[in-house]
C-alpha cells in the first residue's frame, strides 16, 4: 500500500487569548489517500476550520500556534516548509474553499482576474492566457454568460455564484487536494444541492482528493467514503461512511445522527446539530475526563476521571469512549 | 494526471480575446455617475459664491474709504463708490461679479491695481507646487510606514512608528518649519532661510525654496496618514478575502499591495483629499515662516487692506480648489472601489 497523500499526525493548535490558552485542535490524526473523499464533521467551534487552515499554514500567529504534530503532504512536512516552498503548494497542489462566499472574494477586483491569478503565479501564464483559462473554468462551474461576467465584481453576484467562482479559483491549477470548509453552509438548500453535485462532478473528472468539512451529516453521506467526527478539538469517532451511519458507536455520533431528518418525514425541517442537549465546553478548560461527559446520556464515574483514547470498535472504525471497555454501562443508563 | 490533460484540452478551445473586455453596462453607469457628480459640483459652487459674497457684503469696513484715507471729501468718496459699483444693490453687485468672472474679465485688486486672476496665478505658482510636494512627501512617508507597522503589529518596529506619528501629531507645523530652518539653513547652510526667487528666474532655486516648507507640511500630514493606513490595513488584513489570497499561493507583495492595500486605501484617500484641498487653500503660517508669496499670504494681506475683490475671488478660488480636489477623490474612489462606481 502506498503512503497517503495527506497525513495529519498528532496535530495540536493553540490560540493564546486574553482568556487563556484555547486548545482548538488536540492531537488530531487524519489520513487521506489520493483521489479519496473524506468528511470531517462536527458542530460549530469544534476545530474543523482550524485543522484545515493549519494544513495550508494559514493560522495567524499570534494568536495561533502549532503546538505539536506534523502534516505530511506528498512526502513533505508542510509545517517545516518555509516561505516560498509552502507558497508554491498553496493554490497549486492544495486548494481551499471557504465557508463564507460573501466575504471570501476581494470586493475590488474583477472575478475573472481573481480566478486567473493562481495560473499567473503558479503556471507562469500571461494575463491573457490565464483569463482565457479562467473563463473556461467559470464556464465549467456553470456561471452563465461567462464572457460578459469576467469583469464583474463579487458584489454583482449571488452567494451561490460567488461560491462557484471560489470553486473555479480553487480548481484552475488542478490541485491534488481540495479542502472544502463548509462550502454550502451559507447557501440556500436548493443552491446547496447544486454546489455539491458540481463538486462531485469536478472531483470525479479531475481525480483529486477531497477533504469535505461540514456540520451536516446528510451532505457527508452522499459524498464521502470515510467520516471523521470531531468534538471539542478531538476526533471522537472515525470510520467508513456506511459503518458509521448504521452502527455509530460514540454517543455524540449517535446524537448527531438522531438529529438528522429520517427518511419518510421529509416535511420536517432539518434540525441543526445542537439538538444534542447542552453545548460545547469552553476549550480554555483543562479537561480531566472525557470532553463529552457533561452532555453524554451514559456518563459514569470513569468518564470524569480519565480521558479515553481512540480505540478500535471494529475493523476500520475507531471511537474515543469508555463504553468500548464497559459496554454494559450503555444499557444501564439508557 | 487526468486533470492536467483536461486543462490542456480546455485551453485549446480559444475564443476571441476581445470579447473579454466589453462592458457596456459598466460604462453607462460610470457616465451617469459622472453627470450626477458634475451637477452636485455646479450647485455647490453656486452656494459657495453666494455665501462668500453675502459675508463680505455685510462685513463692516468701506473699501472706498480705506483706499482714499480719512481725509477724503464726501464727493470723491461717493464718486469712487459709484466707480466701484459699491452703491448698487446686493443682487446687482453679485451678478456683476459673477458675470465678470464667467466672461473671464475678472475683478481688479484695489490695492495692487491689477487683475485678481494674475495675483492668484502668481501665488498658485508657489502654493500649488508646495501643496503637491507636501502631499508627495506625506504619501511616500505614510504609506510604506503604515503598511510596515501593520505587518509588524505590536512589535518594536510598530511601536517606534506609532511613537513618532504621535510626536508628529503633537508638533505645530510652524515650529517644525523653524526647526528645519535653524538646522538646515542656519547651521548647515544647505538651504536659503526663506524667500522665493521665482520659477523663471531660478527654477532649481525655486524648487529648493519650496522643499523645506513642503517637507514640514508633509511630515505633519504624514503622521495622520500613517496611523490611518496602519489601522485600515490591520482591519483589511483580517478579512476573509486576504486569507483567500494567501491560500491561492500569491506572493506576499501581491497579497499586501494588490489585495489588501487597494481596500485599505479607500478611507485613506478621503483624508488625503481633504489635506490636499486644505493645502491648496494656502498655508498662511508656513508661508510667513518661509517668506513665500503664496495664496495664504495674499489673502491674509488682502484682508488687512480691505482689498475686497481679492478676498472675494481668492476665497471663491479656494472653495473651488477644495471642491475640485474632492471631486477628483470621488473619481479615484470610483476607480478603486467598483461598488461605488456600479451602484
Ligand atoms: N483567531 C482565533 N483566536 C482565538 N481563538 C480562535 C481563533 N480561531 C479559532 N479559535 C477557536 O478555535 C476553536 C475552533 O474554531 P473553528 O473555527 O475551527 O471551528 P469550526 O469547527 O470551524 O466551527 P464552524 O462550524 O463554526 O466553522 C473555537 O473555539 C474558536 O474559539
Ligand atoms: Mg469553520
Amino acid at each position: 500500500m502506498t503512503s497517503p497523500l495527506l497525513e495529519i499526525l498528532d496535530l495540536s493548535v493553540h490560540f493564546h487569548t486574553p482568556e487563556g490558552i484555547v486548545c482548538a485542535v488536540d492531537r488530531v490524526n487524519i489520513a487521506l489517500n489520493s483521489g479519496e473523499t473524506i468528511g470531517l464533521v462536527g458542530e460549530s467551534g469544534c476545530g474543523k476550520s482550524v485543522t484545515s487552515l493549519a494544513v495550508l499554514g494559514l493560522i495567524s500567529s499570534p494568536p495561533g500556534r502549532i503546538a505539536g504534530g506534523s502534516i505530511l503532504f506528498d512526502g513533505r512536512n508542510l509545517l517545516a516548509l518555509e516561505g516560498d516552498r509552502l507558497r508554491r503548494i498553496r493554490g497549486r497542489e492544495i486548494s481551499m474553499i471557504f465557508q463564507e462566499p460573501m466575504t471570501s472574494l476581494n470586493p475590488v477586483l474583477p472575478i475573472g482576474r481573481q480566478v486567473a491569478e493562481p495560473l499567473m503565479v503558479h503556471k507562469g501564464f500571461t494575463k491573457k492566457e490565464a483569463l482565457e483559462l479562467a473563463a473556461e473554468w467559470l464556464d465549467q462551474v456553470k456561471i452563465p454568460a461567462v464572457r460578459r461576467r469576467l469583469n464583474d465584481y463579487p458584489h454583482q453576484l449571488s452567494g451561490g455564484m460567488r461560491q462557484r467562482v471560489m470553486i473555479a479559483m480553487a480548481m484552475v491549477c488542478g490541485p491534488k487536494l481540495l479542502i472544502a470548509d463548509e462550502p454550502t453552509t451559507a447557501l440556500d438548500v436548493t443552491i446547496q444541492a447544486q454546489i455539491l453535485s458540481l463538486m462531485v462532478g469536478l472531483k470525479e473528472k479531475s481525480g483529486m482528493a477531497l477533504l469535505l468539512i461540514t456540520h451536516d451529516l446528510g451532505v457527508v453521506a452522499q459524498m464521502v467514503s470515510r467520516v471523521m467526527v470531531m468534538y471539542a478539538g478531538q476526533i471522537v469517532e472515525a470510520g467508513g461512511v456506511s459503518d458509521l451511519f448504521d452502527r455509530p458507536f460514540h454517543p455524540y455520533t449517535q446524537g448527531l445522527l438522531r438529529s438528522m431528518p429520517r427518511l419518510g418525514d421529509p416535511g420536517k425541517k432539518r434540525k441543526r446539530l445542537n439538538e444534542i442537549a447542552g453545548s460545547v465546553p469552553l476549550l480554555t478548560e483543562r479537561f480531566i475526563g472525557c470532553r463529552f461527559a457533561d452532555r453524554c446520556p451514559y456518563t459514569f464515574d470513569l468518564c470524569r476521571l480519565q480521558a479515553p483514547e481512540l480505540t478500535d470498535v471494529r475493523e476500520g472504525q475507531v471511537a474515543r469512549c469508555w463504553l468500548i471497555f464497559q459496554p454494559e454501562k450503555r444499557s444501564l443508563n439508557a | 494526471m487526468r486533470l492536467k490533460s483536461g486543462l490542456k484540452n480546455s485551453h485549446c478551445i480559444c475564443r476571441p480575446a476581445e470579447t473579454i473586455c466589453v462592458r457596456p453596462a459598466g460604462f453607462l453607469k460610470m457616465t451617469r455617475y459622472l453627470i450626477k457628480k458634475l451637477n452636485a459640483f455646479a450647485l455647490l459652487l453656486f452656494l459657495v459664491s453666494i455665501s462668500v459674497f453675502s459675508v463680505l457684503f455685510v462685513l463692516p469696513g468701506d473699501p472706498a474709504q480705506i483706499m482714499l484715507g480719512i481725509n477724503a471729501t464726501p464727493e470723491t468718496l461717493a464718486n469712487l463708490r459709484r466707480e466701484l459699483g459699491l452703491d448698487q444693490p446686493f443682487w446687482t453687485q453679485y451678478l456683476t461679479w459673477m458675470a465678470n468672472l464667467l466672461t473671464g474679465k475678472g475683478s481688479r485688486s484695489l490695492n495692487y491695481d491689477m487683475p485678481v486672476y494674475d495675483l492668484i496665478l502668481s501665488c498658485m505658482a508657489v502654493t500649488g507646487p508646495m501643496a503637491l510636494m507636501a502631499m508627495i512627501f506625506a504619501v511616500i512617508i505614510s504609506l510604506p510606514l503604515g503598511i510596515y507597522a501593520a505587518r509588524h503589529q505590536n512589535r518594536p518596529a510598530d511601536v517606534t512608528v506609532m511613537f513618532f506619528t504621535q510626536l508628529g501629531l503633537a508638533t505645530p507645523e510652524f515650529w517644525l518649519g523653524i526647526l528645519l530652518i535653524l538646522l538646515l539653513s542656519v547651521n548647515l547652510g544647505w538651504f536659503a532661510a526663506g524667500g522665493f526667487p521665482g520659477w523663471r528666474a531660478d527654477f532649481w532655486g525655486s524648487l529648493k525654496a519650496l522643499l523645506l516648507p513642503a517637507f514640514a507640511l508633509g511630515v505633519i500630514r504624514a503622521s495622520i496618514l500613517t496611523r490611518l493606513t496602519r489601522s485600515s490595513m490591520l482591519e483589511v488584513l483580517r478579512e476573509d478575502y486576504v486569507r483567500t489570497a494567501w491560500a491561492k499561493g500569491l506572493r506576499e507583495r501581491t497579497v499586501i499591495y494588490v489585495h489588501a492595500l487597494r481596500n485599505a486605501l479607500i478611507p485613506v484617500l478621503t483624508i488625503m483629499g481633504l489635506q490636499l484641498g486644505q493645502l491648496l487653500a494656502g498655508a498662511i503660517i508656513i508661508e510667513n515662516v518661509y517668506y513665500l508669496p503664496g495664496l495664504g499670504r495674499l489673502v491674509f494681506n488682502a484682508i488687512g487692506q480691505r482689498d475686497l475683490p481679492v478676498v472675494r475671488d481668492v476665497v471663491l478660488f479656494m472653495a473651488v480648489a477644495v471642491v475640485v480636489v474632492n471631486f477628483i477623490v470621488d473619481l479615484t474612489y470610483a476607480t478603486v472601489d467598483p461598488r461605488i462606481r456600479l451602484e
